[in-house]
């Protein structure tokens, strides 16, 4: 039986599901963000342009949080296994929007009158809203810590719903929106994109505002967070995320006044990598703080090498194949055009 | 909480009922159009692009569907089942985890071309995404019939101090020992599902017009698969039934209602089987079949359900009810496969009005079938998880019983709602009769202004894409 004894499995596994993550949070971030507009464009005819632009590609981008999901079920289960009751009103609330959004591309082509393809706009608008919301409440509910007795979870019906994660409920959707409107700058034009550059600019306000509001929240949860972003010598590895935070606000203004198509895309991804990257230097080494470290939540090293041999083989393969897929559906998106 | 583990139950039945009818319909579907698109590159002959323009529209429709309820089923391992999770997690998630690496990103990154791309990278490499398309339900349907054959047979593992269960040797948890006999059945059983459909569509455009090329292609090809597949696939099921027998005997005993174990075990036709009274009732059977089919001698023994402990049965009369009604159903298939290789003979293939009329009757029949299939297999398995191993009792969230009520209760609201119109549009799509120069999936509507609607592009065409052919 393989099992691997020079790695440091549950750490390369920690830092894989982390990516499977992240590339969820982003790719799937834009997608959801497109659908959150759609409060704001109303027209029938941007409202197409803009579900083009993301129909080839939001499968692939959804197939992230299975991977994430799925991952956690593999190589830390006992994480799974309190994640998912400890914040089930909130993943099956995802869930159950998700399913929403993802049949609205379909349905809405299918919808034979006026009114159904209006139904289901309102249902991916709905759809992406509500499965942002749901994912900022996990998240800020999982930062604020989750009650744990004997391998279970032992908290209420109600931990998750506080004003933290209400607040990161509320940032996720407005960051995904940011990200949504800087991909609609990249990928389509005209009044569209004139549009979308504005809606980026409020957004991109909005979200800086937010990240300030829930970083110096977050330290307040846990006197192991604060020591870590403001004692010595944590603050050597936490002072360049803020820094770098600002660099990229200033990219992106000036990408949007010069009126670059890209670069206010990259900044915002910027933003949640280093969002991200805060919260991982914060929870380290806890998978569900304030008991739970990643190595407590590991399978055992035969799983965890397993999986491992295939994932080092196929992941590089998935991110080659998926980059083609977005070369195959390069450019701007036009309206009337539906790629047949 | 004997209570939270009956709505636990019902949740994950009623969401993995819905679902597995999307993959099995994308499963054979996905294999049905691989082939058209080959014919047409092969042939050059118009009416097998228009065929895969027809069904491809079908096929977004009911892949998307299957995409979403599939997360769910992702996630449901966890917020109800997260003692399972826990303690079957370090076998059963890395065999998932191959299955999200291998097949559900190699769907998802060729999807999108198979779909949209045609015309930006050109015939060949379009056929080649509808093949790696193909490739990934194939290689989906392996991983998970891997997971659910291990729970019905494990093996290839150790139980540590904590309960949970240890891989020791995973090519025995992979290829154990049931897994070579379900995972035949199910993609067989796809096939044959996709076939009635298919066939079922093909028929009522026949008989509304005789002369429609595409659609005396489509039921010719769907009954093509009925005459082959449907026998294929009962002697599949005697085989798995065999390998049942030999390891979920118990199981085998509830789907024929047999009580008392005998050396000429009858085979029950009909019956109804009374649990607590420990006896079928009104039981029309065969003396000696059952000891024939099940052990292939006329005198051998098979075991009855009082051979096993109560606390160790699978709800008897679901089991016994599910098994008939599929066993029936593959017959009638068979059926259906071979009178239509009779009619076949003096071409009356597309003149045989009463057996158009019933396949169109059969539409839902590989569906309905295959479903009754896994309550069979799956309540069958009860009251365990893994099989002898783990308890259904014991695999449950610490979720009390109102929670799952509510969820339970939104997931039936949604479905209803979603999958319904999913359902009216899947209906309004095969309504429509296959036409030359059969536009592609997302042609039309929502493209355009609201107000213009363009005329049919077939207008034109019509007579000269498809060789004409002589009326009858």
């Amino acid at each position: 039986m393989m099992t691997l004894p020079w790695l440091d499995l549950p750490l390369v596994w920690g830092g894989l599901i982390a990516f499977a993550v992240l590339a969820y949070v982003v790719l799937d971030g834009f997608d959801l963000g497109t659908g959150i507009l759609f409060a704001v464009e109303r027209r029938t005819e941007d409202r197409a342009v803009m579900m083009n632009t993301i129909a080839p590609v939001w499968d692939g981008n959804e197939t992230w949080l299975v991977l994430g999901g799925g991952g956690l079920f593999a190589v830390f289960p006992l994480a799974y296994a309190v994640i998912m009751p400890a914040f089930y009103p909130t993943i099956i609330g995802m869930l159950l929007a998700l399913v929403f959004r993802g049949v609205a591309f379909e349905f809405r082509f299918r919808a034979v009158t006026a009114r159904g393809r209006a139904a289901w706009e309102f249902a991916f608008l709905a759809g992406s809203t509500l499965a942002a919301f749901a994912q900022g409440l996990t998240l800020g509910g999982l930062l604020q810590g989750v009650r744990v007795v004997g391998g279970a979870y032992a908290g209420g019906w109600w931990d998750w719903l506080t004003g933290f994660t209400i607040l990161c409920g509320i940032a996720l959707v407005i960051g995904y929106a940011l990200l949504g409107a800087t991909w609609l700058v990249w990928r389509t034009e005209g009044d569209l994109q004139r549009r979308c550059r504005r809606h980026a600019r409020a957004l991109g306000a909005a979200t800086l505002a937010l990240i300030v509001v829930v970083s110096l929240w977050t330290p307040m949860l846990n006197p192991t967070f604060a020591h870590r972003w403001f004692g010595w010598p944590g603050i050597l590895l936490t002072s360049p995320v803020p820094v770098l935070v600002v660099l990229l606000a200033w990219g992106f203004w000036l990408g949007l006044r010069h009126g670059h198509h890209v670069t206010p895309f990259l900044c915002a991804l910027g933003w949640f990598a280093l969002c991200y990257a805060g919260i991982a230097i914060s929870l380290y080494p806890y998978i569900i703080p304030p008991g739970i470290t990643f190595r407590d939540a590991a399978a055992p090293p035969e799983s965890q090498a397993f999986l491992l041999v295939g994932a080092v083989v196929l992941v590089p393969i998935i991110l080659a194949y998926i980059a083609y897929a977005y070369y195959v559906f390069r450019g701007k998106v036009q309206h009337g055009e539906g790629y047949h | 909480m004997p209570q939270a583990v009956t709505l636990a139950r019902a949740q994950f039945a009623f969401t993995v009922a819905f679902h597995i009818v999307l993959p099995a319909f994308s499963i054979g579907l996905a294999s049905y159009l691989a082939v058209l698109e080959g014919l047409w590159l092969r042939t050059g002959r118009q009416v097998y692009q228009d065929l895969f323009q027809y069904w491809v529209k079908v096929f977004a429709l009911v892949f998307g569907m299957g995409v979403v309820s599939g997360v769910v089923m992702s996630y449901e391992f966890g917020t109800n089942w997260s003692a399972f999770a826990d303690k079957a997690g370090p076998v059963v998630g890395p065999l998932m985890g191959y299955e999200v690496l291998t097949a559900f990103f190699l769907e998802a990154g060729f999807l999108g071309i198979m779909l949209f791309g045609l015309k930006r990278v050109g015939p060949g490499l379009h056929f080649l995404a509808t093949c790696v398309v193909v490739l990934g339900t194939l290689i989906s349907a392996f991983w998970i019939l891997a997971v659910n054959s291990w729970m019905q047979t494990p093996q290839g593992f150790r139980v540590d101090a904590a309960g949970r269960f240890i891989p020791t040797d995973w090519l025995a948890v992979i290829f154990n020992p049931s897994f070579f006999y379900r995972l035949p059945h199910m993609v067989l059983a796809a096939y044959l599902s996709v076939a009635f459909f298919v066939g079922a569509v093909g028929a009522w455009h026949l008989l509304r017009d005789r002369g429609n090329v595409a659609a005396r292609t489509m039921f010719s090809m769907a009954m093509w698969m009925a005459t082959i597949v449907a026998p294929l696939q009962i002697v599949m099921g005697d085989m798995h039934g065999l390998n049942t027998l030999q390891y979920q005997p118990v199981k085998v005993a509830a789907m024929e209602g047999d009580w008392e174990t005998s050396r000429a075990a009858p085979l029950v036709l009909f019956g109804w089987p009374e649990t607590e009274a420990r006896h079928t009732e009104f039981e029309l059977a065969i003396p000696h079949l059952g000891s024939l089919i099940l052990t292939h001698d006329w005198n051998g023994e098979v075991k009855g359900l009082e051979a096993f402990p109560p606390d160790q049965r699978p709800p008897v009369p679901v089991v016994f009810w599910a098994f008939r009604i599929m066993v029936a159903l593959g017959f009638l298939m068979a059926g259906v496969g071979i009178a239509s290789l009779i009619l076949r003979r003096g071409g009356r293939l597309f003149h045989a009005r009463r057996l158009q009329w019933l396949a169109v009757a059969m539409a839902p029949a590989g569906f309905v079938a295959l479903l009754a299939g896994w309550v069979v297999t799956e309540v069958g398995r009860q009251p365990y998880t893994v099989f002898g191993h783990l308890r259904t009792d014991d695999s449950i969230s610490p979720v009390a019983m109102p929670g799952v009520a509510v969820s339970l209760a939104a997931f039936a609201i949604v479905y209803f709602i979603v999958y319904g119109a999913g359902f009216a549009y899947l209906l309004a799509l095969v309504r429509k009769p296959p036409v030359p120069a059969e536009p592609g999936p997302y042609a039309g509507v929502p493209m355009r202004t609201a107000g213009i609607t363009p005329g049919p592009p077939a207008a034109e065409t019509l007579g000269d894409a498809w060789p004409v052919e002589p009326r009858p």
